[in-house]
């Protein structure tokens, strides 16, 4: 019996300690709706008793029944023909488990059918998930798409569409990037007219790329400004499979095989917009692509977590000079930082979800104001907690995607030739972690997203905060080692800043965010191991390897080189 | 038409974790040592009538006979879909074999009344007897379908099934109400997590009375006040001892169950000595020779 949840001790520790208490008592409007909704839960005691046996179900689900298909899923992938693209059995099985289990659309209100549930908890489903079949994780994780809806559709659109997310009978897409707008996606021309005369849009184009493109509902990108050209000329539609969206193929992919990726081709399909005109990229993408960037890391996670535990069995069973492999210095330092680098994304992850949570809450709250009405407070916190999750967001997608393919790629090594045979699931982890720092938003762009927030030294407060924990003994040293990296750190952010040169502080904002990263994430360590001493070893260890990568970074900073700048072409064109 | 189907469920072992002290030297299984699960083709018999549910429109109603934390299984139904439950738990039903069970489940169905169909797991993985579902349709005059895989059609006189058979499988059909035990051939739905978060606060009288143990406000008032409460919120666990069941306790429990273990062995497989026998008449002679004055044949 294997059950991801209970056999995965990090992730109960994260959920038993995130202290989630705002974030619920505000989702479940101080517990009121439990007098409307049989489900919901009385008190913050009753909702994490509820949280953790849902967990449990699907951690149940993940380890029996998804795992292990995934193998035969990832061979065989899904089927197209005629413009129809059919899942592959299995695939359609581990759906229909997960619809049985009632977890389609967790978020939403109980309301419209949903479990109300933070989007932390539901990453740690997406987790899950993607540790069982990556591939699956693509169709499970568009429940961001009723997430959109929910936020900014009409009341109407809400009725009609988000039930039949919860349910799972509606499955969604977003129809976002194009042949020629990919990473820029203000120049997307898919073009939406409006017709005054039945009161109708109608979408005309392409769209290439498009996870899950063949499914029910699709939140599309389109211009619905003639003659504009950048983001202020897109707005949000929604509109639903029909003989005029044409699924033109499915790609062929390195992994994520148990998806359908899709070329999309729109001939005048009817659609609503969705929200206001113009504020399609502006607004909606960015808060889709925040919510998506979420579930990714949380995806990339669940891939290091399956890899890693294949290492560490492979190396404790394969022997070699009449020896497990796993008691080679070579080998045994390549499966210690591994777990290390997972553990450290991982309190990343949930501490961004948090915020993102209580962004959400407050967000809601703001907004839901009745007219006229200020309340300074509210204002002043849904500001903070939206400016925390725009650094949080990025910076966990970097860490917990980079570090997937880090971990895939040492598996393999720790497997020799084996794991590069198609026999053990070393080489599929491998292909499936490769999407997670390109999609939603490459590893660079992330950078770009984050770098912001890293000059004007938004998570200070937090590390404030977290620096002054009552540390003793081995925690108190590496405290003192986080302490003086963040001072160096300071000192290299305005040495950047005051250079006023942007291609420098372009050059260098990847370095920058990367440190900012090795601070926050010491003392997420530092602060979990102070309520396990088992968990002193962790933080200890996360310092010490953080330590030189941190200097390294520092360096190259403060080494004003800008022979990269200067002389790339030279280099390049050789 | 809206059909009753009762499903009789186990609490059992999970024998895929059997340790030494798996069983107790007077030839009864130590419950103690072992995790309770939920026997696994329970859960089949479980998934057939909320398939039908599904395509018919049934009341689901789940009873186990049990130690008073069986109501765990009760809730487990509760979790996948199931309307009611029903424990029967007393000290009068304990040790019993086949017989006492199905005698107490048969007053069980009769205590609930009207039903269409029982379904029940075509066997438990602890006693491995596949007994008590024939017993029990005995007991209640009923035909009864065995090793059924799925079910064909279902109207108000007649269910239709397809059974399996040694190399295949055969259609049978049978009047109502009537008893059908189920084999590992669906797919159990898991525990939906809507139902979840909500039934995982059914009790029985027994956990009600337990949890406010201790509490001086437990007068009679208000546990009474409490049990409305839960079962104004269906979550209520009904629970009958063998008397409410109206059972006749010389029937029930050890006292009912005329099945004695004489020896209780612990077999070990391995690998032994072997020994080659060729291929010749005189050699297949030897070989059946051997294995008749074995009683391995004959």
């Amino acid at each position: 019996m294997s059950n991801f949840f209970t056999d995965n001790k990090d992730l109960q520790f994260t959920l038993a300690n995130l202290d989630l208490e705002e974030v619920v008592a505000l989702r479940e409007e101080k517990y009121a709706e439990s007098k409307k909704y049989d489900h919901a839960p009385v008190d913050y005691k009753d909702a994490m008793d509820s949280y953790r046996r849902v967990l449990e179900v699907i951690g149940e689900i993940t380890g029996e029944r998804i795992e292990p298909r995934s193998r035969q899923i990832d061979e065989e992938g899904p089927h197209f023909e005629n413009g129809v693209v059919t899942y592959h059995p299995l695939t359609q099985k581990n759906i229909q488990d997960l619809r049985n289990a009632g977890v389609m659309g967790v978020m939403l209100p109980y309301k419209y059918g949903g479990l109300n549930l933070p989007n932390t908890v539901y990453t740690m489903m997406t987790e899950m998930v993607s540790r069982a079949d990556a591939s699956l994780q693509n169709l499970f994780g568009l429940q961001d798409i009723s997430e959109t809806i929910y936020d900014f559709g009409t009341e109407e659109q809400k009725t009609k569409y988000l039930p039949q997310f919860a349910t799972g009978e509606a499955d969604g897409s977003m129809d976002l990037t194009e042949p020629d707008s990919g990473s820029d996606l203000q120049s997307v021309r898919l073009k939406a007219s409006f017709d005054p005369k039945t009161g109708q849009w109608y979408l005309d184009g392409m769209k290439r790329f498009i996870t899950n493109g063949c499914a029910k509902i699709h939140l599309v990108l389109a211009r619905s400004e003639e003659g504009t050209s950048d983001g202020r000329g897109l707005s949000m539609f929604i509109c639903e499979a029909c003989p005029q969206l044409v699924v033109r193929r499915i790609e062929h992919k390195l992994g994520i095989h148990g998806v359908a990726t899709c070329e999309l081709q729109y001939n005048h399909v009817p659609a609503q917009l969705c929200g206001q005109k113009r504020r399609g990229l502006t607004k909606y993408v960015m808060s889709l692509m925040n919510g998506a960037r979420v579930a990714i890391s949380g995806q990339a996670l669940g891939i290091a977590e399956a890899s890693y535990r294949e290492a560490k069995k492979y190396a404790a069973e394969r022997e070699q000079f009449k020896s497990p492999i796993d008691k080679f210095p070579a080998v045994y330092d390549m499966l210690t930082r591994m777990k290390i680098k997972i553990l450290a994304s991982r309190t990343l992850l949930y501490e961004t979800t948090k915020h993102v949570d209580l962004r959400a809450c407050y967000v809601k709250k703001f907004e839901n104001l009745p007219e006229g009405q200020v309340n300074e407070e509210l204002r002043e916190k849904q500001k903070y907690y939206s400016k925390v999750a725009a650094v949080l967001t990025p910076m966990s997608k970097a860490l917990c995607t980079e570090v997937a393919n880090q971990v895939a790629y040492d598996t393999i090594q720790i497997h020799g030739g084996t794991g590069f045979m198609h026999d053990f699931n070393a080489e599929r982890y491998y292909r499936d972690a490769r999407i997670t720092n390109i999609y939603e938003g490459t590893t660079q762009l992330q950078v770009v997203a984050a770098i912001g927030g890293v000059i004007q030294r938004t998570l200070d407060p937090l590390i404030k905060k977290l620096s002054s924990l009552p540390y003793q003994g081995v925690l108190e040293r590496m405290a003192r080692e986080l302490e003086k990296m963040h001072k160096k750190h300071l000192e290299a952010v305005k040495f950047v800043a005051e250079k006023k040169d942007s291609k420098y502080h372009d050059l260098m904002a990847r370095n920058l965010v990367e440190n900012e990263t090795y601070i926050y994430v010491g003392y997420l360590m530092l602060r979990d191991a102070l309520k396990n001493p088992a968990r002193e070893v962790l933080a200890e260890k996360y310092v010490l390897y953080a330590v030189p990568e941190f200097n390294f970074r520092h360096e190259v900073v403060m080494s004003n080189d800008f022979s990269t700048i200067d002389k790339h072409r030279d280099i390049v064109d050789y | 038409m809206s059909y009753t189907i009762i499903v009789f469920v186990k609490q059992v072992p999970d024998t895929k974790n059997v340790t030494g002290e798996a069983m107790k030297p007077d030839g009864t299984v130590n419950r103690a040592a072992l995790p309770a699960i939920f026997n696994p083709e329970d859960l089949n018999a479980l998934e057939l009538a909320l398939q039908l549910k599904d395509r018919f429109g049934a009341k689901v109603i789940v009873g186990t006979m049990g130690p008073p934390n069986a109501s765990e299984v009760l809730r487990q139904s509760l979790y996948r879909g199931a309307d009611e439950t029903v424990l029967l738990t007393d000290r009068a039903f304990a040790g019993a074999d086949t017989l006492a069970t199905s005698y107490a489940l048969s007053c069980c169905a009769k205590k609930i009344g009207k039903f269409d169909l029982i379904l029940c797991g075509r066997q438990a993985i602890d006693g491995d007897t596949a007994q008590v579902g024939p017993q029990l349709a005995e007991k209640l005059n009923l035909p009864q379908i065995s090793y059924v895989e799925e079910v064909i059609s279902l109207d108000k006189n007649k269910v239709r099934a397809k059974r399996a058979i040694e190399g295949g499988f055969e259609i049978l059909e049978s009047p109502l109400p009537a008893l059908m035990t189920v084999i590992d051939a669906n797919d159990p739905r898991p525990p939906a997590a809507s139902r979840l978060m909500r039934f995982k606060k059914a009790k029985t009288k027994t956990e009600l009375l337990a949890q406010h143990a201790g509490a001086n406000y437990t007068d009679a008032e208000f546990i009474e006040g409490e049990m409305q409460e839960l079962k104004k919120k269906s979550l209520w666990i009904n629970e009958l001892s063998a008397t409410e069941a109206g059972a006749d306790l010389e029937r029930t429990g050890l006292k009912g169950s005329p099945t004695k273990v004489k020896q209780i062995m612990s077999v070990i497989l391995k690998g032994g000595t072997f020994k080659k026998i060729e291929p010749t008449e005189e050699g297949i002679n030897s070989l059946m020779h051997e294995l008749i004055e074995d009683h391995t044949l004959g």
